[in-house]
């Protein structure tokens, strides 16, 4: 079992022929994943490491059974092209491309909600199964990706695509491994936030732990711990949450667009305290993760 | 990006929503003249951008002579090394009832949010003082805004008559200017209803999201905001100018933001993620940071050799930690070559200034090679964030 995508999911690349989306179309076929089809308008007719490259999603999905649409065209044209693939038919859509102003990033988000589309990002990498799919630019060239992702038992969520590679590196030297790893996207609107996934994650045989990557910003460290203490969840989560200096610094914003320490339930401290009474583990460093994951069940 | 009350006051006039008499006072004499025009006691506001300190100065002054001598202190206060941006002298009416107004983005429902309430307040105070005189609505980014959204909000605030309608049209007002500026939040912190039965409202803040500047230029310039003006909550030092300069020449990756602190270990780190939790793993060593960075997206070594120099050249600062996490897209050789070049640059040897290297990913084999001519250990993906920390941390002393 897998979150999201499986052995047989295909997919396409809206902005193939941009230059980062040239180099992650590589490192996933090189990965093994099923990227059946590019779009670059006015490129209709050529070949990207042998995927074909059509003007319009739809010439696409008519042939063939397009599972998702990893986005990656330039901030203008970001929300079009995911109305392009909602419209198609797409139900799976990674938005990598960063800086989309929030009011676009929520009305792409509700239309994707009115279709039944779930929306993973903005500002993401993507998701990756080790050694079953890559959907997205996370992890590098492919022979990286093999070095830090192996199959295991623990999910990781992130707000940073760096660190979700980080972290399964980390579950990964420790012989842990990684059951499905998603990188979520640092924005203060994202398609789908952790306690929109934690139920896939919980739904996954594989999956026996939940790692949670944080940074300053948002609720969505109070809505996992809500989510957490609602359900008779199965799944340990460990929770590390950087960017605690940020603390002293009210109004300054360092990481990714949604880090700006200005409300009360932004705070670092106010995140780590709600986690725990929810009894999630909050790691205080980043090298202690999987020793409390180990310690959370019990192996 | 915050406006200043008098700009985002601007905004609301623009689109017809009731405001109480104010004008900006540049001078002390200004102050008193604006003051005995509108007669009576009036509020001092200075325009700040810090956080909090705009909202903790005001004062009231009964009289004309008041308001100047208290202009005249308030213009002198510190806001992050600005002075403030003048004194918005406003009326201070006694209403019969006050309401405060919030929009925002909910970021659990992905959808603009407005809560209200029956009192004075920034709606997320209240949240914690008062949840049970709060009401909530969300609306639609995508579809346009429905007067009957303002309507349904105004009756579950106990609204009835004409006071449900004037409120609803305030409401609706705000709530469609807050979508076509790209605003990030808006709150009119106190909304009076006057005794002749009109709303004006007294306290506004308003943030516009940083990245919609560019598509919503045309009101930031007759706002007469700087094409540079990103309302930092203090003035950039020239660290960080030069920073910013360094990052602004070269398209090649980013090595942005960067800030200055006032510790001796220097930070070539990345990337966003990678950058927050290097800088806390750091001082949770005992370190002090002497700088924040956050290089990302395949730097050149040309921008990897200035930023290392123009942090080994900061005041106080002997040898630079080079740190990130396990990269994908950035190359670790081309660090590794940059921060080489910058310290032979400066005249000195690597070895003597590196207190760890901690690249792992993308190229990783060829970025230990390069350090290994210089005598540098390179540490790989098994030293944690954790470890390399502490180990620059000890290195340092």
């Amino acid at each position: 079992m897998a979150v999201i995508v499986h052995e047989d999911f295909q997919f396409i690349v809206q902005g193939i022929t941009g230059r980062e989306a040239l180099n992650f179309t590589r490192e996933c076929l090189e990965y093994g994943s099923k990227i059946i089809g590019g779009v670059t308008p006015g490129k209709g007719g050529r070949e990207v490491y042998g995927v074909p490259v059509y003007d319009t999603v739809r010439e696409i999905t008519e042939k063939e059974r397009v599972d998702g649409s990893v986005i990656t065209v330039p901030l203008a044209f970001a929300p079009d092209a995911a109305y392009e693939a909602i419209d198609a038919g797409v139900k799976e859509v990674i938005i990598i491309t960063e800086g989309i102003p929030r009011k676009d990033a929520a009305a792409v988000v509700e239309y994707a909600d009115l279709h039944g589309a779930r929306v993973i990002g903005p500002n993401c990498l993507g998701i990756i199964v080790p050694d079953v799919c890559r959907f997205g630019s996370l992890g590098g060239p492919a022979v990286d990706c093999r070095k830090a992702f192996k199959p295991g038992v623990v999910g990781v969520m992130s707000r940073s695509g760096g660190m979700t590679t980080e972290i399964c590196n980390a579950l990964t030297l420790s012989g842990l491994g990684v059951s499905t790893a998603i990188s979520i996207g640092g924005d203060p609107v994202i398609g789908s936030t952790y306690a929109d996934l934690i139920p896939l994650f919980e739904a996954d045989e594989d999956t026996k732990a939940v790692v949670v990557y944080s940074e300053p910003g948002g609720t969505a460290e109070a809505e996992l711990a809500r989510w957490s203490q609602e359900h008779d969840s199965r799944l340990p989560i460990v929770a590390f949450i950087a960017g605690r200096f940020m603390d002293e610094m009210p109004g300054m914003s360092f990481g990714h667009a949604g880090t700006v320490v200005n409300k009360k339930v932004d705070s670092p401290a106010d995140k780590m305290r709600r986690m725990r009474e929810a009894g999630i583990s909050v790691a205080e460093e980043i090298g202690d993760i999987p020793d409390l994951v180990r310690e959370r069940i019990g192996n | 990006m915050r406006f200043y009350e008098f700009e985002a006051k601007q905004l609301l006039k623009k689109h017809r929503v009731p405001l109480v008499q104010s004008e900006v006072a540049n001078t002390a004499k200004e102050a008193k003249k604006i003051a005995s025009d509108i007669g009576g006691p009036v509020v001092l506001k200075p325009q700040c951008i810090a956080p909090g300190l705009a909202a903790a100065s005001v004062k009231e002054a009964a009289d004309p002579a008041a308001a100047k001598t208290i202009a005249a202190e308030l213009l002198e206060l510190d806001d992050g090394g600005r002075k403030p941006k003048g004194i918005l002298v406003e009326a201070r009416p006694k209403g019969e009832a006050v309401y405060s107004l919030s929009f925002t983005y909910d970021g659990t429902a992905k959808r603009p949010l407005i809560a209200a309430a029956d009192m004075a307040g920034k709606i997320d105070d209240l949240g914690d003082t008062h949840p049970d005189r709060i009401v909530r609505r969300h609306f639609s980014a995508h579809y346009p805004f429905s007067d009957y959204i303002a309507k349904e909000l105004a009756k579950s605030l106990g609204l009835e008559g004409n006071d449900l309608k004037a409120m609803s049209r305030i409401v609706s007002g705000l709530a469609r200017l807050f979508l076509k500026y790209d605003l990030a939040d808006l709150d009119i912190t106190s909304l009076v209803k006057l005794g002749d039965g009109n709303f004006v409202a007294l306290d506004v803040e308003a943030d516009l999201e940083i990245e919609a500047r560019n598509r919503q230029r045309a009101i930031l310039d007759e706002l007469g905001f700087a094409k540079d003006d990103l309302r930092q909550v203090r003035e950039p030092t020239d660290f960080e100018l030069e920073g910013a300069r360094i990052d602004a020449e070269d398209p090649r990756g980013i090595i942005s933001p960067i800030a200055e602190f006032d510790g001796n270990i220097g930070l070539v780190i990345g990337a966003g993620g990678g950058s927050l939790t290097l800088t806390d793993a750091v001082r949770k060593h005992g370190g002090r940071p002497a700088n924040y960075a956050a290089i990302g997206g395949n730097p050149s070594v040309d921008k990897a050799r200035r930023l290392t120099k123009l942090v080994l050249s900061k005041s106080g600062v002997d040898k630079v930690a080079v740190m990130s996490n396990v990269v994908s897209n950035t190359r670790a050789d081309l660090v590794a070559r940059g921060v080489i070049k910058g310290i032979i640059e400066l005249g000195f040897e690597p070895a003597d200034k590196i207190l760890i290297f901690r690249v792992p990913g993308a190229w990783e084999a060829d970025a230990a090679k390069i350090l290994e001519k210089y005598g540098v250990e390179y540490c790989d993906r098994t030293i944690s964030i954790s470890e390399a920390a502490r180990r620059a941390v000890e290195k340092v002393g």
